[in-house]
């Protein structure tokens, strides 16, 4: 057998670091579709908008990018909170989510790629920072920085909304608007106003998600496509709003993508996502980790 | 037989669209008219499932690349008429709105719509994948100069009106059946219908298979029309997009709305290719599906103030009714 050791203990840990990546992308998903029943099939354009974000203010000023999404977390927030009140107005007050608020977020993931490659082209973006191409050394496991940094920023930014959502107010009104919106009402706070905040927090993460992913990889307006994929298989299978559940399923998911990359080729990896998406829809449509 | 005398109407109407092309004497409005009927076909084909049963299918373009590839795969093997291909498109993409229904539909509808956005893109990375059909690197086709003493550009574009007057009848068809009344009742109220008898995972399985299949023959011809195919182009997001776009623009109530989009905004692009730049072309049809859905629900139909005069218990009932 000329399976090599080193490049499987590589694979592995190249998956897992990809996973907490994974996990930082479907964190905005698992708050807009696992809390807030908003199906926000855009949110992959707006990472990639986060990406951009990140690209313009490293290469006009030489920000690092993963400050400079952090700087831009409040633009995200504010354009967050704008769509949702289009949508709340136009749909969920309609009781129209179903059909048209779907090709809504549809249209919103198109005209945020068509925008995009008016304003930048079509061409890859690079961004410059000292941890991109450094590398650390294990025995014979090499653990990339340009994958360990980002791994860490995603748990970093999980934890801090899981913080935000258990000990503060608005973030138990979040928790409580996702169970019964009607009963929040009867407390006398609007969810329309919680779920308004708590979506523009949903986008705000995107814009770190963003960051993170054009130092682990060169971006093209059309690189959206590729997460649309992987955010819902990995959203789904970690049970709809779960953050632990979310991360388990983002390491799965990354190190079996890794391992398929490995040994059978990078361009068999988009497939995996999507195997992993049917087989939890036809066999436990409630995640490995949600209630059923 | 109202269905025969509109079917009649149907076949003169493409008839005058083919005789009026003639007389224009020029092939380029064969190119541009084949493009315009291939969204009828998908507007249409799109309502089926969209419009009727309220499910919304993102995967257009997967469908539709896989008509496309079932020709690239079969005319590498024999020589085959295009019938048969269009035939053979339309089973295979049938066959996988079968598969993907069965394992999603029993859900709510927005399990459905993603999985069908991320098949799109699985199918894709197969055909990348696929040496036969040419890989990454795209596959030739070569068109034939004349078939039956036509100009084979002409011969494209008769068969798609063949296509286009078969999908309108059976999207009309499927409207004023008993099979239509059903669909609409799972639209208006799944519950409700479960409860009345109505079979609702059959019925939405069949709007899914009907739809696809529909799809996958309007692909299957793309082959001979582009004459050069690469997955990029087979599986273009621009196809889900614009077959979304139009029913919603012109009105999904009933089989008049996706025609009309379709020929308003087919002929839009078609003229807005020549004259600006084709990612302005596709903005504005971003612009206008999320203008139309938030702005005007019932599309233009909606807008000129046609209402089915219909209640959503009527609906129910009137599936109950033999």
């Amino acid at each position: 057998m000329d399976l090599s050791f080193d490049l499987l203990g590589n694979a592995l840990v190249s998956g897992l670091l990809l996973g907490g990546f994974y996990a930082a992308v479907t964190i905005g998903v698992s708050i807009s579709f696992g809390m807030l029943d908003i199906v926000n099939i855009a949110h992959p354009a707006f990472i990639v908008l986060g990406s951009y974000g990140a690209w313009e203010l490293n290469e006009r000023w030489g920000i690092d990018p993963i400050l400079g999404s952090l700087v831009l977390m409040p633009a995200f927030y504010a354009l967050g909170a704008g769509i949702y009140q289009i949508y709340h107005l136009a749909f969920e007050r309609r009781g129209d989510q179903s059909l048209r608020g779907l090709a809504f977020f549809f249209g919103i993931l198109f005209i945020t790629e068509v925008v995009l490659i008016l304003v930048f082209g079509v061409d890859y973006r690079l961004v410059q920072a000292p941890y991109i191409g450094a590398t650390l050394h294990f025995g014979v496991i090499e653990v990339p920085l340009r994958l360990l940094v980002p791994c860490l920023v995603s748990l970093f930014l999980i934890g801090l909304m899981q913080i935000l959502l258990s000990r503060t107010f608005v973030g138990r009104a979040v928790m409580a608007v996702a169970q019964d919106a009607g009963a929040l009402r009867l407390m006398a706070a609007d969810p329309v106003r919680i779920k308004r905040i708590a979506f523009g927090l949903s986008i705000a993460t995107a814009s770190v998600a963003g960051a993170v992913l054009i130092v682990i990889q060169p971006v093209e307006p059309s690189v959206s496509r590729d997460y649309i994929g992987r955010v819902f298989a990995i959203c789904v299978m970690g049970g709809l709003g779960s953050f632990p559940g979310t991360i388990i399923a983002a390491m799965i998911v990354g190190i079996v993508e890794s391992l398929t990359a490995t040994f059978y080729g990078p361009s068999w990896a988009p497939a995996v996502a999507f195997g992993f998406l049917l087989a939890t829809l036809a066999v436990r449509p409630a995640g490995i980790f949600g209630r059923s | 037989m109202r269905g025969g005398w509109f079917l009649g109407c149907a076949i003169a109407v493409a008839a005058l669209c083919y005789a009026a092309a003639r007389l224009v004497g020029n092939n380029y409005v064969f190119f541009a008219g084949y493009v315009v009927l291939q969204y009828v076909v998908l507007a249409t084909a799109w309502n089926i499932l969209g419009g009727y049963t309220g499910y919304v299918n993102f995967g257009v373009a997967g469908f539709f690349g896989l008509g496309a590839y079932t020709t690239v795969a079969l005319v590498k093997l024999a020589p085959v008429p295009i019938p048969v291909l269009i035939l053979a498109g339309g089973v295979v993409s049938g066959v996988v709105g079968l598969g993907m229904g069965y394992l999603t539909l029993r859900l709510r509808g927005a399990f459905f719509s993603i999985a069908t956005l991320a098949m799109a893109i699985v199918l894709q990375t197969l055909m990348v994948n696929w040496e036969f059909v040419g890989g990454s690197g795209g596959a030739y086709v070569v068109r034939p100069a004349k078939v039956l003493g036509i100009d084979y550009m002409q011969y494209l574009f008769l068969v798609m009106l063949a296509l286009t007057v078969f999908a309108v009848a059976v999207a009309r068809g499927i409207e004023r059946s008993r099979l239509g009344r059903g669909f609409a009742a799972i639209r208006d109220d799944e519950v409700a219908a479960e409860a009345s008898g109505v079979p609702t995972l059959r019925l939405k399985l069949l709007a899914t298979v009907l739809s696809g299949a529909l799809m996958g023959m309007a692909g299957a011809p793309l082959p001979y029309y582009v004459t050069f195919l690469e997955p990029a182009s087979a599986f273009n997001l621009s196809y889900a997009v614009n077959s979304i776009a139009m029913p919603l623009i012109g009105g999904t109530a009933n089989w008049v709305g996706p025609v009309i989009g379709a020929v308003l905004l087919g002929t839009l692009q078609q003229v807005a290719t020549v004259t600006i730049s084709s990612a302005l072309n596709l903005l504005i049809v971003g612009v206008l599906l999320v203008g139309f859905v938030v702005a005007a629900p019932n599309g233009l139909i909606g807008l000129l103030g046609v209402r089915t005069p219909r209640s959503r218990r009527w609906r129910v009932l009137a599936w109950l009714r033999p």
